[in-house]
């Protein structure tokens, strides 16, 4: 009970904030100025999610084959070092990354794609080896035992057993993804970047928040979409979103 | 028909090689259940799985009704084999369905004919068709989910079966009750069965034959009762326990022992001449008194027949128990020790009488299987050696 009462307490102190902040915003003229920004953001907006999807499809296409080919048995030899590999590359900084493809293939949206497609490559095919790798010898050997082909136990049992844990990679992909964006405006390929280092550079913080702001809210809604798509795509049995829904 | 011959597994470890089932030549008879028996790691597994080569022999043949499986292609022979595992191994995300549908679907069934299969799965298996079906392995129970692996394993109506150790991970109770469940359906499917086991008593009650493993060695491969009867060797026998003689009396039925040849009384008839009756038999306690329908409705000790007059329906007694001809002889045992008495009453699945089983012939009974397997032991064994 006394938990149910502060919840709502919270909830008017939060109403009460978000009315207060939205006169104060409106008294200053904040808004005002934000609608002066709205055609850059919606711009902007759609710079910052096209270079996402391109980068981050890419990612998912290559990422996926990469992490199966490292989990069947007979890469076994070279899967632990290729891991290893794929570690070290994902403890390197994404601006370090970008400053790398930028120093090989210079400057615009090319380098800024293979930056980022680089740095969401890692964790969807880490996490495509680790689930795979992870679905349980006696599934295996059970689909194998009454006649499937390695194909069709990669695809019906090892793939399905295994979509859990390669969404939560792609998730954690494409959350890196959105919030790398920005730096790509670095080396010239536009996006919510725009606006955010430009406000830093005049020091003028309401143009800083209206690219900020913007791609928080992107970050946010990615998140959900792949989110969602987990729900509906990953068998029930093996979701334990769905398993807890159900129970 | 299995027959495996001179089927041998070396494996490669770093420790050297290991030599996990050495030339193991052995029969099973079509639709009989063979149990390969012994202690962990003496190669029963390995030897099952180079039946479906999920392990590949490293010399040895395999024969699958006289056909030999090398020159079967992999995927062939296992969709002709059924396969049960100890860990169950049911795809958790598959339906209960789609899990016993997985091998009809595999062989190109049309749905229609392979979801009718799935019905008549469930319901061999005594689960509710429409219950189960369109549930998750995780929502069932472990006795329900190794159901549903057995299931599995018969769908495509396989003429052989490979367990490993199949009821091993349930609970003693439900393991009896599938272990019953499953001899039932054995009865009418005739399966040739491969079963690994490394629990005594579930060989006996379920193997036709039991193969005795030891390091890779087949040591002794015989009936249930000879094996009990004669061990072939001090390993064996330790292996069995010593109580095996007391092992043998759940594979004898008390049909074999009834001694039909058994006089009554009615209740209509006096003590006198059931005295008469009883000095006659010459049985030294009692008489058992039957109704119309020959059930035994009570006993009349022959100390109340000495000293008392009147008749039977007047002065009889509680039967203390008797036993049904189809139950085997430990039910009879346990009956006599908990009423302290040394015979039974035995009557059949109506409660009619039909004989009475005593100590005495129990003992004979077994004693006499004892020497004559003793015999058939001798004489065979010197033919092995050659
Ligand atoms: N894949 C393997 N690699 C190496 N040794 C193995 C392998 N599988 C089994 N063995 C060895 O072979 C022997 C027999 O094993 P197994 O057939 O599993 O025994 P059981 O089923 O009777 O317990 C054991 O010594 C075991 O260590
Ligand atoms: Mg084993």
């Amino acid at each position: 009970m006394p938990i149910q009462s502060l919840k709502g307490v919270f909830r008017v102190l939060l109403l009460v904030a978000i009315f207060v902040a939205g006169a104060w915003s409106y008294a200053t003229g904040v808004i005002e100025e934000f609608i002066f920004y709205l055609p850059d953001i919606q711009f902007l907006t759609m710079e910052h999610l096209w270079l996402t999807a391109i980068s981050g499809s890419l990612a998912i296409l290559v990422a996926i084959p990469l992490g199966i080919l490292l989990s069947r048995p007979s890469m076994a030899r070279w899967a632990e070092s290729g891991m290893q590999v794929l570690n070290i590359g994902t403890t390197i900084p994404t601006l370090a990354v970008l400053a790398l493809s930028m120093s090989l293939l210079g400057i615009g949206v090319v380098p800024a794609v293979f930056a980022l497609f680089v740095a969401t490559l890692l964790p969807i095919t880490r996490n495509t080896y680790t689930g795979l790798k992870g679905v349980s010898p006696a599934l295996k050997e059970a689909a194998s035992g009454i006649g499937m082909s390695p194909a069709q136990r990669l695809i019906r049992v090892e793939l399905p057993n295994a979509l859990y844990v390669i969404f939560a990679g792609i998730r954690t992909a494409l959350a890196i993804n959105v919030g790398t964006v920005p730096l790509a405006f670095l080396i010239g390929a536009g996006g919510l970047g725009e606006l955010i280092f430009t406000g830093i550079d005049l020091y003028n913080p309401l143009m800083m928040l209206a690219g900020a702001i913007p791609t928080a809210m992107l970050a946010i809604m990615v998140d959900a979409l792949i989110a969602s798509i987990a729900f509906l795509v990953v068998p029930r049995g093996v979701n334990p979103a769905r398993r807890a829904a159900h129970a | 028909m299995i027959r495996l011959d001179n089927l041998t597994k070396v494996f490669d470890t770093p420790k050297g090689a290991v030599v996990a089932a050495d030339h193991i030549n052995m029969e099973v008879p079509t639709g009989e259940i063979c149990i390969l028996l012994g202690p962990s790691g003496c190669g029963k597994t390995t030897t099952l799985k180079m039946i479906n080569r999920i392990v590949r022999p490293t010399s040895g043949k395999v024969f699958i009704d006289d056909e030999d499986t090398s020159s079967l292609d992999t995927q062939t022979l296992r969709r002709n084999i059924g396969y049960v595992i100890q860990q169950i191994g049911l795809f958790p995300n598959m339906t209960i369905e789609e899990n016993i549908t997985i091998v009809p679907k595999l062989l190109g069934w049309d749905k229609a004919k392979y979801k009718e299969r799935a019905r008549e799965l469930m319901r061999m298996i005594a689960l509710e068709p429409d219950a189960f079906l369109k549930r998750y392995p995780s929502e069932l129970s472990g006795g329900q989910q190794q159901r549903i692996g057995v299931a599995r394993a018969l769908a495509a109506d396989p003429p052989v079966m490979l367990m490993d150790e199949p009821f091993g991970a349930i609970d003693p109770i439900n393991r009896a009750v599938i272990q019953d469940e499953f001899l039932k359906m054995q009865q009418e499917l005739k399966k040739t069965i491969m079963f690994v086991s490394h629990d005594i008593d579930e060989a006996i009650k379920m193997g036709d034959r039991i193969a005795i493993f030891r390091d890779g060695h087949l040591v002794q491969y015989a009936t249930p009762d000879t094996l009990l009867a004669a061990p072939k060797d001090s390993f064996v026998e330790s292996f069995l326990g010593e109580d095996r003689a007391l092992k043998r009396l759940n594979l004898i039925n008390v049909r074999e022992v009834v001694s039909t040849n058994f006089e009554t009384v009615s209740p209509r008839d006096s003590l006198e001449s059931a005295l008469q009756t009883l000095d006659k038999c010459g049985y030294q306690h009692a008489i058992v008194m039957v109704n119309e329908e020959r059930q035994p409705v009570g006993i009349i000790p022959r100390a109340v027949a000495q000293v008392s007059k009147g008749s039977c329906h007047d002065y009889a007694q509680k039967v203390p128990a008797v036993v049904n001809v189809n139950d085997d002889l430990r039910k009879a045992v346990s009956l006599m020790l908990a009423h302290d008495i040394t015979w039974l009453p035995c009557v059949d699945d109506e409660g009619r009488l039909c004989g009475h089983i005593t100590q005495r012939a129990m003992t004979h009974h077994l004693g006499a299987r004892f020497r004559t397997q003793q015999a058939t032991a001798e004489l065979a064994d010197p033919m092995a050696e050659e």
